[in-house]
This record gives structure tokens, C-alpha cells and sequence, in this order.
């Protein structure tokens, strides 16, 4: 997800679209969720409901994909409200965006590392809201004034030792009047928010008692496993269901969009349907993309300027002592999370359809299902379950998954759930793009940059989107080129930014970090490889450049002084360093690194982070722990390669991931900071990989341009 | 067929070739044993046969015969299993999906050798993945356990 998309839709929308929604309303989808419902039930709006019994349920507009999210907005409402933390349960909202969206967005949306600072004031007004009625009920009873109550652990206290406790005021309060406004807490009297809390949902997900979109289950349900192109560009021609049909279990077999649907009472039955199933398909036209070919295309594209992005300054030719080039690249990726897609979907009698899946886009869902079935989006309940893993997958334009779910219910004329397989998610597309960049630097014989060319090529992610019309702006997708022209350490350079947008038929998508995935690798290698040519020592190099950023400074000095940057690393490693802000947040790593043979092993990494006043520093740790390990995989194995439009990888055991032997050990460091809140679920991501070329090439001389990163054989390193 | 799974009996109609892991989730409702990857590479499959971890979603249910199945749902119903208290102790969960799996491999190493060293424990568990990467704090979670156990926690 990206933060653009929401900036555009900002503006588009207007300010206040979505504000703080007052009132006693249950949506009725919140509403049908809660069973049984405890008595009298005291719900100020449409985020918290607190009952009779002393349960505190705060209704949460999020989904929870690993992020921790559901502990994350909890801990806002609760430092309001007084209220006991262990009483806390939370849920996922309904559909519903008019109540929902996220404050100044028109969609009900998880991404872009937004959603903590998104809904910083409006989480925390809601329990101020619900405390000052409490109190109101309370002062009520005692005929007090309120002044002369407060509230505190779940309980209002009056002056002479009055006291009643939230359940029991909740059905007096419930019928007051919500204020017009509240007043915060001073950040200085907070209780809860900035101490390290646990995570809430932990009981449900160590028992295995979480309900993900794959654990779906109920009657009439059956299991879809859906024949997909075998390429990039292939189109179904024609299918024989016969064999499929006699593998029993097996239900029925249905086309369903460009695929063919398996639909059984199980998944092994699907699966054993779909393997027994003839399907012809076309040749993709031109024969289909190949990455080989298709990375010599991004290289060639990159030695001419493209589509300008940015132009700023001119060089003065008379002081250029040095003209360094260098071409970075990066390969298709799927985001591969835990849980494979999923989607069930049960498409009533009455006009209205349900969905059950991880998702997170419940908007964009409504939307999808609501053209597909030729219903309004409103009909469309979306049951959000937890999501096995998110990083971007589960938030698409055009929601496929969803879309493919609905497709085949209708098709079926029962409740469907498409299952897919590993091997179907890396292979079914969205794949954060291929890119290459080339830079030309230009250094004044300190050494520091004055001229900065530089230019992209790569498929865009929002081009034949709806979110083009806000995003794209004169020919250029910005989340391909982030960080680039902004970049704090070309202040004293003239700049040229300019950016290639090929068109494939593979399809793209954000992917953890989105554009910052490249553009970091590529800024933070090249400054390393200035920093070398100066002979200079890389740390005290950056600093001299962003002499004007005292934030990045800052982290960058941290995560070097916590890596040991300047004491001798243990024999045989050596340290790189890199810093990137994204999402609000700048993060600096410190990587410590070995060479093995030919395997690249990292062994700490410090991390420092700046993203604003920090909510739970025990969730901070683990996004950045979360980032690190997600971006290491793409530094150290991520690669798609494609022949003839066919993704020629399936699993982990070809496309691997990180584990635990190559897990380093990550030390994170949280800046105190009072600037704007930042995101973290995304920003660690992608220092991580140029932090580990920068020492790979401190270790080995050798400098590594294209990811995943790999050394030189012996006698290629030679030659 | 029948099939003993955290010690109830079950009478299973289901192919011989059905993996165990549809046969738990499909047919008997038990979904806390996750789908990851359907290849013995990921262990978000991971159960026990008899207290060994195996990969439920490379196992024939045929082949399990009268051995004993344990999944996740085995451990406690309330986290009350050491395993689970130190899982919630070290905060490891974020999206959750692996963590059953990760879970179950850890309670077998913990059997084996219930004061694991970190070598122990690369070697054990390299097989389950975790894609929020959690791995530090698992690691964490199991030394934590030894420590539980070890102090008679049930
Ligand atoms: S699902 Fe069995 S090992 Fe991955
Ligand atoms: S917690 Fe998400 S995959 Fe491990």
C-alpha cells in the first residue's frame, strides 16, 4: 500500500470526509457480530461498546495482519477512558466506509503504514468520549458535579468515596447526550500509550483458536481450486471437466473469468479435480515475457532520460572532479504471505452477498463483488477475518481474489471457498515490479555529489488502476521514483530525475515498502560507492551531507554507534550502513556481515528509528524486526524469473524465504522524538538490503548492484 | 478409518492418499493445524505422531494407523501450557498464521532436550517459516519455556 494513493484521495475527497461519528449507533453488522449481547450495552458511536458485564470491545476500522493493530488502537481508546486494559477484547469492523474509513480517506483501507497515525486523535477521542459520559452517568446518580468525579481503572470515583464501576453506568450513560468535544490527555499524564504492552490477540493465536479466512467453515460451504494461466498473457481456450468430474468429491467444474473453477466438498478433492482437469490455453502474444530479456530491456531504457520527474540546478562543469556510473536492479518479488489467498463467499437469495476473507481493502471488496453481481457495494457484507499475512497482497485495486471468489460462487450457485495453493500465489501475479535505475554522479574533488542524473525504469502500480486518476501525475507513477529527487543528501546537487514506465502483461503491485524497496538499494549503494571513491569513511561521509537533516543524522548515528561503527568488527566481517526515511519515518541500519563460501551471512543489525511519538515500543520492535527479516529475504533470495510469460518458480524450496538459521540477531533503538507521527509497519524494509551490500563490498571489494545479492564466483571475481 | 487425534477416536471416511492435514481441517474441523505451503517446506503443518513432529501435509492419513495425532488444540484450550504462557510472555505472535506450527515443533524440542542452545534450536526449527519474521522472539519464547518447565510449570 502507499501513502499516495491516500494523499490523492485527500484531495479528492476534501478534509473531514470521515469525522468522528457520534451517536448511539450499532452498525448492524458490528451488531450481528457480537453474541450473545450482555444486557444493557453502552455504545457512545460506532468504535466501543461497553457492556453490562465489564467488557470493553473497541470496534477496530483496521485489519489485523501481524502489524498488531487490534492492540495498537486499543491502547488509544483505553488511556481515554480509564478503563481496566484486561477487559479489553476487540473486533473487526464491517464493511461499512461511511463509518469506517479512515479519517480523510473515502475507503475502509489497511496500508501504507498509516493506520497508527491515521487514527491517533480519532481512537483517543472515542474513549474520551465514552469516559466523559461515564462520569456524567455517575455525577448524575450521586447528583454531583461531574468535576467532582473521575474516572480510573474501569471505575468513576466520586469525592466522598463514591463508586461505580463501567458496566454499571453504562446503561445510564448510554442515555446522555455524547459532548460536543473532549479534551486529551497531555501526552506527559499518559498511563498507557508509550509503555510496551503485549498483544492482545496472542491467547486466540497460541491455541490455534484464530479464525483466519482459510479456517472459514460452515454449512453448505464447499472448497474451489481454480485453474489459472499457466502464463502471463495466456487465455483459456477451451476444457474437458470429464476426468475432473469422476475424482470424487469433486462437485462441479465451472469457468470463472479467465480460469476454470474445481468445486468440491474438501480441498483434496479440489486439488486431485484441478490436477485431473484438461485446460487448453493460448500462447501469450510475442511468446510471452522473459526476465532475462526483460532486464536487458530496464538496462537499455535506463541510458536515456525518460519522463521527467524531477529537474533542479544545473552543474557547474568547472568544478566536477569525478563522474562515478553505476546501474542497479531489482527482480519481480511476490509477497508470499503465510497464509495462502483465500476467499469464501455465499451469495444470498435477497440481493445481498456475504464475504469471508482476510482482506485489506473491505471497500474495495464491496465495491468489486457489487459489480460482479450487479448490486449496490452496501449489500455486500464483508466479514473481515484475521489476515495470515498481509505486506500489500491483500489490498489490490482491483481485489482479484475477491473478485475470482465471487466469480465462482456465482458460477457454482453455492458457497464457495477458492483455496490457493503455494505454488498459485507465487505464481498468480501482482508482483512488486522489476526495476533498474542508473545513476550518474557527478563530485567536486571533496568528493561530495553536485550532479545527480538519474533514471528509472519499471512497470508502474498504479497505471490501469483506479487510483491512477489521483496518483499519476503527468506521465509519472511517484511510487516508482520515491525518495529519489527528495533525498536529503542531494541538497547541494543539481538533480535530473526521470522515470521509463514499460507495460508487461505481468501484473504489479505495492509490496511491503512499495517504491522504496528499490529506490533505497539504489541511493544508499551509490552514496556508499561515493563514499569509497572519496576515501572516506562511509558514516562520516553521510554526515557531511546531511549536515541540513538533523533527523536522518541522528538515526544514522545511533544505528552506527549501537553496530559498533569505528571499533574493529570480529575477524573475518565487516559493517555497512544505510538510512531511508519512508512513510514518515526514517530508519537507519547497521548491518554486520560474513561471506561463507558463497552464502552472505548477516549476523546483527542495528536498527535506529525516528517515526514520532511511539505508541507501543514493543510493537515498534517487532515491525522493525518484521521489516528486517522481510527485507533480508529480498536482499539474500527474492527472484522471480519468468520464461515465456510462465513464472518458473513455486515454492519455498525455489523461491525461499529467511528461517530461523539465517535469523541475525536485531537490536532496536526508538528515538525519542516529538516530530509527526510516522508509520513502522513498512519503513525498516528497505535500508536493510543496502545496508548489507554497502558491508558485503567493505568485506569483499566486491559491489553488488542487483538483488538478490550474490558474490562473484571465484574465477568471475578475478576476471 | 479411525483416527486417534488429541485423544478422542475418530471414525474417518476419507481416501487413503488424503493428507492429514485436509483430514484435521476438512473433515474433523480442527483449522488451528495450518495450509502453508503443502510440501513439508514451511511446518505450519506441524503436528505429533506419537510426540514426534511430523508434517501433517505430506502425511497419507493412511500411514498414521494407531498412532496418537496431537495438534495444537491438544496443548490447552486457555494457553495454559508453558509452551503457549512463554509464546505470550515474549509477545511472538504477529499475523499468527505460522505460529501453530512453530509452536508444535517447539514443544518437541522441548522434550527432546529441554534446555536447548541456540544451535538446538536452528536446527529444529529452521524448518517453519514465519513470513512476519518472528524468529528472534521465538527463539526467545522457547529458552523461555526451558526456564518454565524447568521451574515445574505445569
Ligand atoms: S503446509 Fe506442510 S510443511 Fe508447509
Ligand atoms: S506470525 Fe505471521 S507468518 Fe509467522
Amino acid at each position: 500500500m502507499t501513502t499516495l494513493s491516500r494523499r490523492g484521495f485527500l484531495t479528492a475527497a476534501g478534509t473531514g470526509a470521515a469525522a468522528l461519528v457520534i451517536g448511539f449507533h450499532i452498525p448492524e453488522g458490528a451488531a450481528r457480530t457480537v453474541a450473545p449481547a450482555p444486557k444493557a450495552m453502552m455504545s457512545p458511536n460506532a468504535f466501543l461498546r461497553i457492556g453490562s458485564d465489564e467488557s470493553i470491545t473497541v470496534v477496530i476500522a483496521h485489519s489485523e495482519m501481524g502489524q498488531g493493530i487490534w492492540t495498537g488502537l486499543a491502547m488509544l481508546v483505553a488511556e481515554e477512558l480509564a478503563c481496566d486494559w484486561t477487559r479489553i477484547r476487540c473486533e473487526h469492523a464491517p464493511a461499512d466506509a461511511a463509518t469506517y474509513a479512515a479519517p480523510g480517506s473515502p475507503l475502509q483501507m489497511t496500508g501504507g503504514s498509516s493506520t497508527t497515525r491515521g487514527e491517533y486523535q480519532r481512537y483517543r477521542e472515542v474513549g474520551a468520549t465514552a469516559k466523559d459520559m461515564l462520569i456524567r452517568a455517575a455525577a448524575a446518580r450521586w447528583k454531583v458535579a461531574p468535576a467532582d468525579c473521575v474516572a480510573e481503572n474501569g471505575a468513576v470515583v466520586g469525592k466522598r468515596g463514591q463508586r461505580a464501576t463501567f458496566g454499571q453506568l453504562a446503561a445510564e450513560a448510554m442515555k446522555l447526550p455524547p459532548p460536543a468535544s473532549v479534551k486529551l490527555k497531555d501526552p506527559k499524564d499518559w498511563k498507557i500509550l508509550g509503555t510496551p504492552v503485549r498483544r492482545l490477540d496472542s491467547p486466540e493465536k497460541v491455541t490455534g483458536r484464530a479464525t483466519f479466512g482459510m479456517d472459514v467453515q460452515f454449512p453448505g460451504l464447499r472448497t474451489a481450486l481454480v485453474a489459472r494461466p499457466p502464463a502471463f498473457g495466456a487465455m483459456l481456450v477451451k476444457f474437458d471437466a470429464a476426468a475432473a468430474l469422476k475424482v470424487p468429491g469433486v462437485e462441479k467444474v465451472v469457468p470463472a473469468g479467465n480460469g476454470v473453477a474445481v468445486v468440491a466438498a474438501h480441498f483434496w478433492a479440489a486439488k486431485l479435480g484441478r490436477d485431473a482437469l484438461v485446460v487448453e490455453w493460448s500462447q501469450p502474444e510475442g511468446g510471452g515475457l522473459d526476465t532475462a530479456r526483460f532486464s536487458a530491456q530496464l538496462r537499455k531504457l535506463v541510458e536515456a532520460h525518460g519522463t521527467d520527474v524531477g529537474k533542479e540546478g544545473s552543474v557547474d562543469a568547472g568544478k566536477v572532479a569525478a563522474t562515478l556510473t553505476s546501474v542497479y536492479e531489482v527482480p519481480y518479488l511476490a509477497h508470499a504471505p503465510m497464509e495462502p489467498l483465500n476467499c469464501a463467499v455465499k451469495i444470498n437469495a435477497d440481493g445481498t452477498c456475504d464475504i469471508y476473507t482476510g482482506t485489506q481493502a473491505p471497500s474495495l471488496d464491496q465495491q468489486v463483488a457489487g459489480g460482479i453481481l450487479g448490486i449496490a457495494p452496501d449489500k455486500v457484507r464483508v466479514h473481515t477475518q484475521f489476515l495470515g499475512g498481509g505486506f500489500g497482497r491483500r489490498a489490490n485495486p482491483k481485489q482479484d481474489f475477491v473478485a475470482e471468489a465471487v466469480l465462482v460462487a456465482k458460477a457454482a450457485g453455492v458457497p464457495v471457498k477458492t483455496v490457493w495453493t503455494r505454488e498459485d500465489d507465487i505464481r498468480g501475479g501482482f508482483y512488486r515490479p522489476a526495476y533498474a535505475h542508473r545513476i550518474v554522479a557527478k563530485t567536486d574533488r571533496a568528493g561530495a555529489p553536485i550532479g545527480w542524473e538519474h533514471v528509472v525504469a519499471g512497470q508502474s502500480i498504479m497505471k490501469g488502476t483506479p487510483f491512477e486518476a489521483f496518483v499519476v501525475r503527468n506521465g509519472v507513477d511517484p511510487t516508482s521514483v520515491e525518495g529519489l529527487a527528495e533525498s536529503p543528501y542531494l541538497r547541494g546537487a543539481a538533480r535530473h530525475v526521470s522515470l521509463h514506465t514499460p507495460v508487461t502483461p505481468v501484473t504489479v503491485l505495492w509490496w511491503r515498502s512499495v517504491g522504496n524497496t528499490h529506490t533505497a538499494f539504489a541511493m544508499e549503494c551509490m552514496i556508499d560507492e561515493l563514499a569509497h571513491a572519496a576515501k572516506a569513511d562511509p558514516l562520516a561521509y553521510r554526515l557531511k551531507l546531511l549536515d541540513g537533516a538533523p533527523r536522518h543524522a541522528a538515526v544514522l548515528k545511533l544505528a552506527a554507534d549501537k553496530g559498533g561503527w569505528g571499533t574493529p568488527p570480529p575477524a573475518g566481517r565487516a559493517r555497512g550502513l544505510a538510512v531511508h526515511e519512508s512513510f514518515g519515518s526514517i530508519v537507519a541500519q547497521c548491518a554486520e556481515v560474513s561471506v561463507e563460501g558463497d552464502r552472505i551471512r548477516v549476523h546483527h543489525v542495528a536498527c535506529a528509528v525516528d517515526c514520532g511519538p511511539a505508541v507501543n515500543p514493543l510493537g515498534i520492535e517487532a515491525q522493525v524486526h518484521s521489516s528486517v527479516v522481510y527485507g533480508l529475504t529480498a536482499a539474500l533470495h527474492g527472484k522471480l524469473d519468468l520464461a515465456g510469460g510462465a513464472v518458473q518458480q513455486g515454492n519455498f524450496h525455489d523461491y525461499p524465504v529467511l528461517r530461523m538459521f539465517e535469523m541475525p540477531s536485531v537490536s532496536v533503538h526508538v528515538v525519542p522524538s516529538t516530530a509527526r507521527m510516522g508509520g513502522i509497519g513498512e519503513p525498516a524494509t528497505a535500508p536493510i538490503a543496502p545496508a548489507v551490500a554497502n558491508a558485503v563490498y567493505a568485506l569483499t571489494k566486491q559491489r553488488l548492484r542487483a538483488l538478490p545479492l550474490r558474490l562473484a564466483t571465484v574465477r568471475e571475481a578475478r576476471g | 478409518m479411525k483416527l486417534d487425534v488429541n485423544g478422542n477416536v475418530h471414525d474417518v471416511d476419507a481416501p487413503p492418499d488424503m493428507p492429514l492435514l485436509w483430514v484435521l481441517r476438512d473433515l474433523l474441523g480442527l483449522t488451528g493445524t495450518k495450509f502453508g505451503c503443502g510440501m513439508a517446506q514451511c511446518g505450519a503443518c506441524t503436528v505429533h505422531l506419537d510426540g514426534n513432529p511430523v508434517r501433517a501435509c505430506v502425511t497419507p492419513v493412511s500411514t498414521v494407523g494407531a498412532r496418537k495425532v496431537a495438534t495444537i488444540e491438544s496443548l490447552s484450550p486457555d494457553a495454559s501450557h508453558p509452551v503457549q504462557r512463554a509464546w505470550i510472555e515474549a509477545d511472538v505472535v504477529q499475523c499468527g498464521y505460522c505460529q501453530s506450527g512453530q509452536i508444535m515443533t517447539a514443544t518437541a524440542l522441548l522434550r527432546r532436550v529441554p534446555e536447548p542452545t541456540d544451535a538446538d534450536i536452528d536446527a529444529a526449527m529452521s524448518g517453519n517459516i514465519c513470513r512476519c519474521g518472528t524468529y528472534g522472539r521465538v527463539r526467545e519464547a522457547i529458552h523461555l519455556a526451558a526456564r518454565l518447565q524447568k521451574g515445574g510449570g505445569k
